[in-house]
């Protein structure tokens, strides 16, 4: 049992498993990225209340939200092709991470808005400036203070869910351990104990800075 | 989409079926799970303390899907065979569960400390203190979160699909693959999963903004 693990960690498995790693990091870093600002758009105009437009994004947010991430990421990597449009792997991935991870965005940017006190835009309207004015420099930048904890704990659960583009072929953690022990099954359990421990690091000292943010906001 | 419900009506049903089946079933243990582990955070032994906390950080820590690929690929291999609904449901319980305790133990936080300290005074156990006094107020505030963990164990159930658990998505992937029309069946899916999240979710936050 012992030189299975020993076997299974060799330097080229390991180099293999940390590219995954490193696949895994920058879907998330770059979808994170993305879904902030989408999302950041979608939150404000569901809390500004445009006529019409802040319902529609409303409801789609509602759809989008309800949706299994693997349905979008199956929409996106089968769907669009039918559509004309054949996105690489890694682009399809990203993009279908940045849908569904902006729309769970875009509800902690609005519940970060309606959490500063409303007593803000009163003095900033009786300060003179106008609506928009008082909602980005003084509102939203108090807001985004309050959304960052919820944020790291979004961005962590996009990390855990990297995971499920291995079903469209995303070479991450996942995927790379099952072509390793897909080669010698002694070599299932330690590549099931290295992904698991490679997850747990990373999310679980993400999960540490997400408490350590909300302690010192609090 | 009409099209595909005329010609897979049935396989879209039982998919529909063992979605729900695998959630429900996921949902009633990982709520005895889970408050369990909440249970044993909040008891005054720090051993029972530690062994909650390792559980609870450990499966919120790992993807789902690497839990249930673990029961479905190593399970089989060494300890006894299983199908892909048994693991599918077993990774989504024990995923879900550490979602539920840290549901429960904040429902718990907020009960009044003073409710604790009187049942003590009055001469309960903290057991008991815990099951007659703090829990039963503490999941009037749990309803809400309880319901959104139910909408995501629905979403989450979808890894049934990587383990040939016959859910709504299995089923979707193999309609597309048959009828070659992809966009036409996962949207089909895709209203089929709405029709059960959509209402528990705005239900939800109905009953949120009636607590609050």
């Amino acid at each position: 049992m012992l030189q299975n693990f020993i076997n299974a960690y060799s330097p080229d498995n390991l180099r293999y498993l940390f590219g995954g790693l490193g696949i895994t990091l920058l879907v998330s870093v770059i979808s994170i990225i993305g879904s902030f600002i989408i999302g950041a758009i979608l939150g404000v105009i569901r809390y500004v209340k445009i006529k019409y437009v802040s319902a529609v994004v409303g409801v789609v947010i509602d759809v989008i939200r309800n949706l299994p991430l693997i349905l979008i990421l199956f929409f996106t990597y089968f769907g669009l092709p039918n559509l004309g449009v054949k996105p690489e792997i890694i682009p399809a991935a990203i993009l279908a991470m940045t849908i569904f991870e902006s729309t769970m965005l875009a509800e902690i940017v609005r519940s970060g808005i309606q959490a500063v006190d409303s007593g803000q835009m009163e003095g900033a309207r009786a300060n003179g400036l106008t609506y928009w004015q008082g909602l980005w420099y003084i509102v939203l930048p108090q807001a985004l203070v309050k959304m960052i904890p919820a944020i790291v704990s979004q961005f962590i659960s996009l990390v855990k869910d990297t995971s499920l583009a291995t079903i469209i072929l995303l070479p991450e953690m996942l995927f790379r351990s099952q072509i390793i022990y897909g080669q010698n099954t002694n070599y299932i359990i330690p590549m099931f104990v290295a992904i698991a421990a490679m997850y747990f690091v990373v999310c679980y000292l993400l999960s540490l800075l997400a408490r350590h943010l909300e302690k010192r906001q609090a | 989409m009409i099209s595909i419900f005329q010609n897979y009506g049935g396989t879209l049903l039982y998919g529909l079926g063992q979605t729900l089946l695998c959630s429900l079933i996921a949902l009633v243990l990982s709520l005895i799970i889970g408050t369990f582990f909440a249970l044993l955070e909040e008891s005054p032994s720090k051993l029972a303390r530690g062994i909650a906390r390792v559980y609870i950080e450990i499966f919120r820590n790992i993807p789902l899907l690497v839990i249930t690929m673990f029961f479905f690929v190593v399970f089989p291999l060494y300890i006894v065979k299983m199908n892909g609904f048994t693991a599918g449901t077993i990774g989504l319980t024990l995923y879900t569960s550490s979602f539920i305790a840290e549901t429960v133990r904040a429902g718990i936080k907020s009960v009044d400390p003073g409710q604790m300290e009187g049942a003590r005074a009055n001469g309960l156990s903290f057991w008991q203190s815990m099951r007659y006094i703090v829990l039963p107020q503490a999941f009037r505030y749990v309803i809400p979160p309880l319901g959104n963990q139910f909408v995501n164990l629905v979403k989450n159930s979808s890894t049934l699909a990587f383990v040939g658990g016959f859910d709504l998505m299995y089923q979707g992937n193999v309609i597309a693959s048959s009828s070659l029309q992809t966009i036409a069946a996962y949207s089909t899916i895709g209203v089929l999963y709405l029709v059960i999240t959509l209402p528990i979710s705005y239900y939800m936050r109905y009953l949120e903004k009636r607590l609050a």
